[in-house]
Formats: structure tokens, sequence, C-alpha cells
């Protein structure tokens, strides 16, 4: 590179030197302005979303705000956002610990024991999978999924805690499908490729000499993956689950198409729940009052603090470990 | 050491629980895929491509407006986040000493994780409620913060794939780097640039959420960009939750055509790339 240039310098060119110097410079000039935008833009996210929440953080307190429980927009005016939080984590929380050992088994699957035909096929179903929009997620969770385990699941559990365990009942909550279970079964559904793709990554980047030592030392399969990849692998998986945590916590649609959108804590296994971006989703359009809608901003900046602290950690992992979802 | 033959059956027993934990992974999107064809495909007919929304309990009508308004706003959507995306996609591939390069890294792919509904959040805040009405524009504006990260990382792992070779051969001829970028390294790898842009515009069709309160929807078709617009997802969110029927229908529909879309796309870039990983 550095070799290359001197050389074309010793060329003797017709071009003059602003062509080459000054656009240069120009050039870099616009290409660091451009870049820099992003890194405003990502920083400017929380910053505006705080100046939009402010009226209503200050009111309440910043502490006050995160862990009142109460939101009221219509008498009282009062504003704590703590049920959101707590469903939002609950939801995110379960759902990746539901999706993750399954992502983890199609990943394991692709990459050490499907033929190379039917691993590029569900390779295929998997990456497409996370480009399915949450809508359409939401529309198959109203119509199929919710009405599918009210009647195979909440309803059958529910009759059968109140006749042989009453007291089990005010936990389970209204089994009419929609609701905080389901919110999670599609959730889980929703976030097992971004896991199954770092994974699959994160295998892949093993080398080849350690497999082929422990296979050389009579290990079966399963041996070598528990001993050999597995650990090696360790660091991206968990990256990926940290970035499939990331995704559960901003997704929107599908959840607020399915969860009940109720916000009174505790919340029930089967009963309504609602989460911080569905909050946003569903009222902020409708907001009259300048607190409620300052408020929902203020939402906006919370889900912001916790979405950024995630997906930081998951991106400087990523980076650091080199694995990446394979895009295309 | 244990006994071969229960390490052979456990190893087995391991194969049957990973097997039935991949079905378990494939299971939701090939229902997603039959409940959508099953219950939208016979709803895709002309009317649904030229027709606008009928007042509710009234049967037919169509989604013209918002295949329109999807277009109108990625379209617009797109011109913006371009010339951002592929700066910092530049800038992290032609410059690997740049001292901006590791925040630049980390922050643009901690904003392509970031909750769509934040984007449409900020572009409510600096646009919707500056000017005090909802629009197109600010709908665009929330599908361009969707897309640039994901052209910035497209177009960086894209510009990496062309052969240092060339950049070389380019500045041996004496041609300044600013050139070679723009004149070489660029057009070889058009494609995949191309193909990001086009991944990214499709993601960013589907999202419904920061439309909601962005470009709102609006039943009657619409190409100004000041006034609220109506968009594909959007449509069918509000048909979703209706009570009639006949929405449901159309929804299904227009659930059917974003899987298309989908499927289209990722096909496309499958093809566009083949050979290069």
């Amino acid at each position: 590179m550095q070799q290359a240039s001197t050389q074309s310098a010793l060329i003797k060119r017709k071009t003059s030197a602003i062509y080459r110097v000054l656009g240069d410079r120009i050039f870099l000039a616009v290409v660091l302005l451009l870049a820099l935008s992003l890194i405003a833009l990502t920083l400017g996210l929380g910053y505006f979303l705080y100046l939009g929440g402010s009226q209503t953080i200050n009111k309440e307190g910043f502490f006050g705000f995160l862990t009142g429980t109460t939101w009221d927009p219509a008498l009282r005016l009062e504003f704590g956002i703590w049920p959101y939080v707590v469903g939002t984590l609950i939801t995110s929380l379960a759902a990746l610990v539901l999706s993750v050992p399954v992502a983890l088994a199609a990943a394991i699957f692709t990459a050490e024991y499907a033929p190379r035909w039917l691993a590029g096929i569900i390779n295929y179903l998997v990456d497409l999978m996370a480009a399915v929009p949450s809508v359409v997620y939401g529309i198959w969770g109203i119509f199929v999924l919710a009405p599918f385990l009210r009647e195979a699941f909440y309803l059958p559990v529910f009759l059968w805690a109140s006749e042989n365990a009453p007291w089990l009942v005010r936990y389970l909550g209204n089994p009419a499908g929609y609701g905080l279970f389901t919110g999670i079964v599609v959730l889980s559904s929703m976030i097992i490729p971004f896991t199954a793709a770092l994974s699959r990554d994160a295998i892949s980047l093993v080398p080849v000499a350690q497999r082929e030592g422990a296979y050389a030392l009579g290990a079966t399969r399963w041996e070598v993956m528990q001993m050999v990849i597995l650990p090696y692998a360790r660091g991206g998986i968990f990256a990926g689950a940290m970035l499939a945590l990331g995704r559960a916590l901003g997704e929107t649609m599908a959840i607020a198409m399915v969860i009940g959108n109720g916000n009174i804590l505790p919340y029930t296994l089967f009963g309504p729940a609602s989460t911080m971006p569905a909050v946003i989703a569903l009222e902020l359009k409708e907001a009259v009052e300048d607190l409620h809608y300052s408020a929902i901003i203020g939402v906006g900046f919370f889900l912001f603090l916790i979405a950024f602290i995630v997906n930081a950690t998951a991106s400087y992992l990523l980076n650091k470990l080199k694995v990446s979802e394979q895009r295309f | 050491m244990r006994n071969l033959q229960a390490r052979y059956a456990r190893d087995r027993v391991i194969l049957f629980v990973v097997v039935i934990g991949t079905i378990l992974a494939a299971l939701p999107l090939t229902l997603v895929l039959f409940y959508a064809v099953v219950n939208g495909f016979s709803s895709l007919d002309w009317n649904f491509f030229t027709k606008g929304p009928k007042p509710p309990g009234e049967t037919g009508g169509g989604m013209a407006p918002a295949i329109v308004g999807t277009l109108v706003i990625t379209g617009t959507g797109l011109l913006i986040a371009t010339p951002f995306g592929i700066a910092a996609g530049i800038l992290m591939a032609e410059y690997p000493d740049n001292k901006l390069n590791p925040t630049l890294r980390l922050l643009s792919d901690t904003l392509n994780g970031m909750p769509a509904i934040l984007k449409g959040l900020l572009a409510y805040v600096l646009v919707v409620k500056a000017q005090g009405s909802f629009s197109g524009f600010s709908g665009a504006l929330a599908m361009a913060f969707i897309m640039v990260p994901i052209i910035a990382k497209s177009t960086e792992s894209m510009l990496k794939l062309v052969p240092w070779n060339i950049r070389e051969a380019g500045l041996a001829l004496g041609l300044p780097r600013w050139r070679v970028i723009l004149s070489l390294v660029l057009p070889a790898a058009r494609g995949g640039v191309v193909t990001g842009m086009l991944l990214a515009t499709a993601r960013a069709a589907g999202e419904a959420a920061p439309l909601i309160f962005t470009a709102f929807g609006n039943t009657l078709l619409t190409l100004n960009l000041s006034q609220p617009m109506d968009a594909l997802p959007l449509r069918l969110y509000a048909y979703a939750i209706s009570p009639y029927e006949d929405w449901h229908r159309l929804a299904w529909a227009a659930a059917l055509v974003l899987l298309a879309l989908v499927v289209l796309t990722s096909l496309l870039a499958r093809w566009a790339t083949r050979g290069r990983f």
C-alpha cells in the first residue's frame, strides 16, 4: 500500500495537485462528516428522548418515574412505568430462556450433524426468519397461536387448577388467550434466528485441528461438541444470546397484538400484561395531555437506556470475537 | 473410561434431542408461512392492488394506498439513508486505521439493534412535534434511521471483499485515493452494496411500529410527503385488530405480500452474492 503510493508518486502525471491532495482531503472530510452523523444519531436518540420526556421525569423524579406502579393518564395524571419495565424484562428474559436451547440445537445440528444440503436449507430458513416483519408474527399470534394455546393449554390447566389447586388460580389469571404467556411464546419464536445464526458462526470459527485432535483421541461427536467446540464457541454464543435479548426488548407490534395490554401489577401467567414498546405504540398518537405525551417519550428514554446497554455489550463482544451473522 | 456402548448410546440420544430442537426452531416460520398462504392467497386479486379501503362493514376494497405509501415512504427513506450508510461503510473498510472506526463500528452495530420504535419516536420528536402534524416524510425519516446501520454494515463487508490488488493497481496508475474508491472499489462491489440496500429496504418496509405515530395511516391515496400516508404493515395492523371478517381477510393478504417481499429479496440477495462466501 505504502509502496504503491510512493511508486505512483514517481510517475509524472498531468493531474494537478488540487485534484490529488485537495480531492483526497475533501473526500475524507465528507465521508467523515457523514459517518459522524451516524454516531450523532445513536447518541442523539437518547438525548432527544430524554428531552421529550423530561417534563414528566422531572415531575415524578427519575426513580419515582421508573418505580412508580400507577399509570393513570386519564384522571390523576400519575405516571409510573414500573409495570411496563417489569413486563418488558419478564417477556424478554423468559423468551430468551425458551429460545436459546432451541436455537443452540439448530446451530449444533447445522454445523456438525446435518448433511450439507439440509444445513443449507435450515440456514436459509433461519436467516429468513430474522427478516419476517413483526406484524406478520402478530397476525399469526392473534388468529392462530392465541386461540390454539387457549384451547389446548390455558383452559385445561385453568380448569384443572380450579378443581384441584384453587390457590394456583390467582397466579394463572384469565385464560382468554391474549396475555403474558402468549406474548412470551411469540417473542421466543421471533428471536430464535439471532441466537441461532451467531452460534452457528461461532461454532464454525472453532479451528479444525482442535476437532480433529479430539476425534483422533477417540471422542464421539457429542464429546467433541461438549469438550472442544462449545467451550471454544462459548463467547460467541453468549454474544448471540445478548443480541437476541436486545431484539426481544424492543419487539413491538407482535407483542402489542397478543399480550392483552393490561398494566396492573402483579402480572399473572395467562392474564394481560404490557411492555414498554407496546405502550409507546398504543398510546402515543392518542395522547392529549402534555404530561401524558411526555411520559410516553420518557418510557422511550428508559427503553433506550436498557436496550443501549444490552446492544452495546452484544456489539462489543461480537466485534471482539469477530463473530457475525451471515448476512446473505 | 466409560463403556463404549454407553458413550455411543449417549451420542444418539443427544442427536435425537438436537434434531427435535432444530424442528422446533423451524416450526414457527413454517407455520407462519403456511397460515399466511392459506388465509391470504385467495384474497390476492386485482382489487387488492388497485382499490382503496372500503368503510367498515362493506366487503371488498383493497390496499392500493398502503402499497403506494410503503413504496414512497421506504423509497424516500432509502434516498436519505444511502449517503450516510455508504460513507460509514467506506470509512470502515477503506480507511482501516482511522481513529473513529472502533467507535463508529460499535455505535453503528448498537444502533442496528436498537428498537425500531425508538427510531420512530425520534422522528416523531424531530419532525411531527416540530411541525404539528403527522406526515409521510417523518415516516420516511424513521425508515432511514432503521436502514442506515444496515447499509453501513453490508457496505463495509462488501468493500472488504474487493481484493486489495485492485486498489494498488489504481494507485500505481497515479489515481488519487478518492478516485480509486469511487471508480474502482465501489463499482467492483456494486452488486453487493446494492443488495445490502435492498435488504435494508425490505427490513424497513415491514416495520409498522415506527410508522404508527409518524406516517399515521391514510385511507386515501396520496403522494404528498407532507400529508399522513398509509403503509402496508400499518394497514395490516389496523385490520388485524378490527372486528370485521372481511378486514381480517385483507390483513392476511397483506401479510402474505410482506412475506413474499422478504422471501424475494433474500433469494435475490443470495443470487447476487453467490459464491462470495
